[in-house]
């Protein structure tokens, strides 16, 4: 078999973010974590619940870019927000920018008012981050996106959430995947540490590509390479046409 | 029973100068892009637009009409970033009133309800609320004692929708995979203006769908316009499929000021009739 790729190490963390979770809605944004949640559903996670993204339940698990054949319920834009406020989903969402403490821009950069560059929009980031459990996906780890601070909080970070009280009592950052490594919010005042680096990624590599220090309590693990079982499903069941690659070139 | 009929050419006779207009769809998905064109040809100004955006902001901020707009986001979709809108945004040229999602359904729906605010969790923390000064949190009566956002009402002057079908006293119908949240707008709204792929008997509505698929009744819609294509070149299921090719030239057409004013002249300055032969005779 071939060398394991960092695309695949990215699913296989992705995956692992699912650990222990059942019947609540995975929302995956991008191609790997959406391989990631689907690898789980197939090995240790069997009874999470994935939608198309747009109105339908999957009562199947297809390939990453191929459609369901078996809807398993309706869920349109007004049932998914109703899902959201009692909790019940675990999104992994990206972000143009995102600082120590998980706040998240995907708004605009620049001054809001007149940005330099307009993105999408807030979206449902600010409602999804105070209901559920949150993680994310940056595929390209870049001083760009880990800042020091975001020009627009979207996503709401530890920091905000504990400023804004017991409404938020909801809120959880869960983990942070890129293609450098695995991050979560276990550092000082629940700011952002470092969890592994994928195999081959060294601390001064993920460090340079990151805006702030990178607090690390004693010596980081490598993520876990996906097994022989894990590595087929993503080869030849969930991804045969590797749109992973795409996502992050090896 | 009366007819809400209107001719597509007499809904301009609708719009007037400083409105707050919401329009229904989602993204680049149903968008009742005929009522939109029939807007830009009134030339009415100063508009406030209330979207979940797609490229009906973008030609409103393109034309120069919409002087505001309130939003959670704006996306062609299968195009990430509204071009338009985008440049708008980056000229300084539209005021941006960024909502979340779920804030904007929840200011919808106080305003259907005639309710000052909503009480919501979505948007604490976040600079939706932060930077904007209109919004304000609400203490809980109770003994939690939470601090919780207070939503303001979102009313509207005028909702444009565009469904599948409706008869012509204006019960309409989404045969579609979701109805966003179009009944939301036209109950926010003083008035409300339905397209529909056809306009069909009451009878025939239900002939081969469940009741359930009618989203609006007659006592939420004002006047209804019978416009094939009516949401072309977004999607309208099951009747179409977004056009992709348009959408590309439509995105294209924001590369310069000639490339938008050919677009313009050959799709947006024109009655409906006109549009469907110009698109019949590139396609």
């Amino acid at each position: 078999m071939n060398a394991v790729t960092r695309a695949e190490v990215a699913v296989t963390a992705c995956s692992d973010l699912f650990r222990g979770q059942a019947d609540i809605l995975a929302s995956p944004a991008g191609v790997v974590p959406t391989i990631g949640v689907r690898l789980a559903l197939l090995t240790h996670a069997p009874d999470l619940m994935i939608s198309d993204g747009e109105s339908t339940i999957l009562g199947d698990v297809p390939a990453v870019d191929r459609p369901s054949t078996t809807p398993a319920g309706y869920l349109p834009y007004r049932e998914l927000f109703e899902l959201i406020t009692t909790g019940r989903r675990h999104v992994v969402m990206g972000g143009a920018q995102i600082d120590r403490f998980g706040n998240q821009n995907l708004s605009a950069i620049g001054e809001h008012a007149r940005p330099t560059r307009q993105l999408l929009g807030t979206r449902a980031a600010a409602t999804n981050t105070v209901n559920h459990a949150t993680s994310y996906w940056i595929p390209r780890h870049s001083r760009r996106n880990f800042v020091e601070n975001v020009d627009y909080v979207t996503g709401i970070g530890t920091d905000r959430a504990r400023a804004a009280g017991t409404a938020a009592r909801f809120h959880r950052l869960h983990q942070v995947v890129t293609n450098l490594g695995v991050l979560d919010f276990s550092g000082p005042d629940s700011s952002m540490a470092l969890v592994s680096l994928h195999p081959g990624v060294t601390l001064e590599e993920i460090q340079a590509a990151t805006g702030f220090p990178l607090h690390s309590a004693g010596p980081v693990s490598t993520t876990r390479l996906p097994d022989e079982r894990e590595l087929h499903l993503i080869r030849e069941v969930l991804d045969p046409r590797n749109r992973r690659e795409q996502e992050v070139p090896s | 029973m009366t007819s809400k009929v209107l001719d597509a050419e007499a809904v301009i006779e609708q719009f007037t100068d400083g409105m707050t207009i919401g329009i229904g769809g989602w993204g680049s998905r149903r968008k009742p892009m005929s009522l939109v064109r029939a807007l830009v040809r009134s030339g009415v100004r100063d508009l406030t637009i209330v979207s979940f955006g797609g490229p009906d902001v973008g030609i409103l901020c393109a034309t120069g009409q919409a002087k505001r707009v309130v939003y959670g986001f704006v996306t062609l979709d299968s195009i990430a970033i509204e071009p338009h809108f985008a440049a708008a945004r980056q000229a300084g040229a539209v005021e941006a009133v960024e909502l979340d999602e779920s804030l904007l359904v929840s200011g919808l729906r106080a305003a259907g309800r005639r309710l000052p605010f909503e009480a919501t969790r979505s948007g604490l923390g976040a600079d939706a609320l932060a930077g904007n000064p209109h919004i304000r949190t609400v203490t809980s009566p109770y003994d939690d004692g939470e601090v919780l956002v207070a939503m303001p009402a979102i009313p509207l002057d005028l909702a444009l929708v565009h469904l599948n079908r409706a008869d012509e006293l204006g019960n309409a119908q989404c045969l579609g995979p979701d109805p966003y949240f179009d009944d939301l707008f036209a109950r926010a709204a003083a008035r409300t203006i339905v397209s529909a792929e056809a306009v069909v008997t009451t009878a025939e509505l239900t002939r081969n769908a469940h009741p359930s698929t009618l989203l609006l009744n007659r006592t939420m819609v004002d006047h209804v316009v019978e416009s094939p294509l009516g949401a072309h070149f977004t999607s309208c299921l099951p009747d179409y499929g977004r056009d992709e090719a348009f959408q590309r030239e439509y995105a294209q057409s924001a590369s310069s000021p000639d490339a938008w004013q050919t677009f313009r002249a050959r799709y947006l300055d024109l009655d409906d009739a006109a549009y469907r032969a110009n698109l019949a005779g590139v396609r």
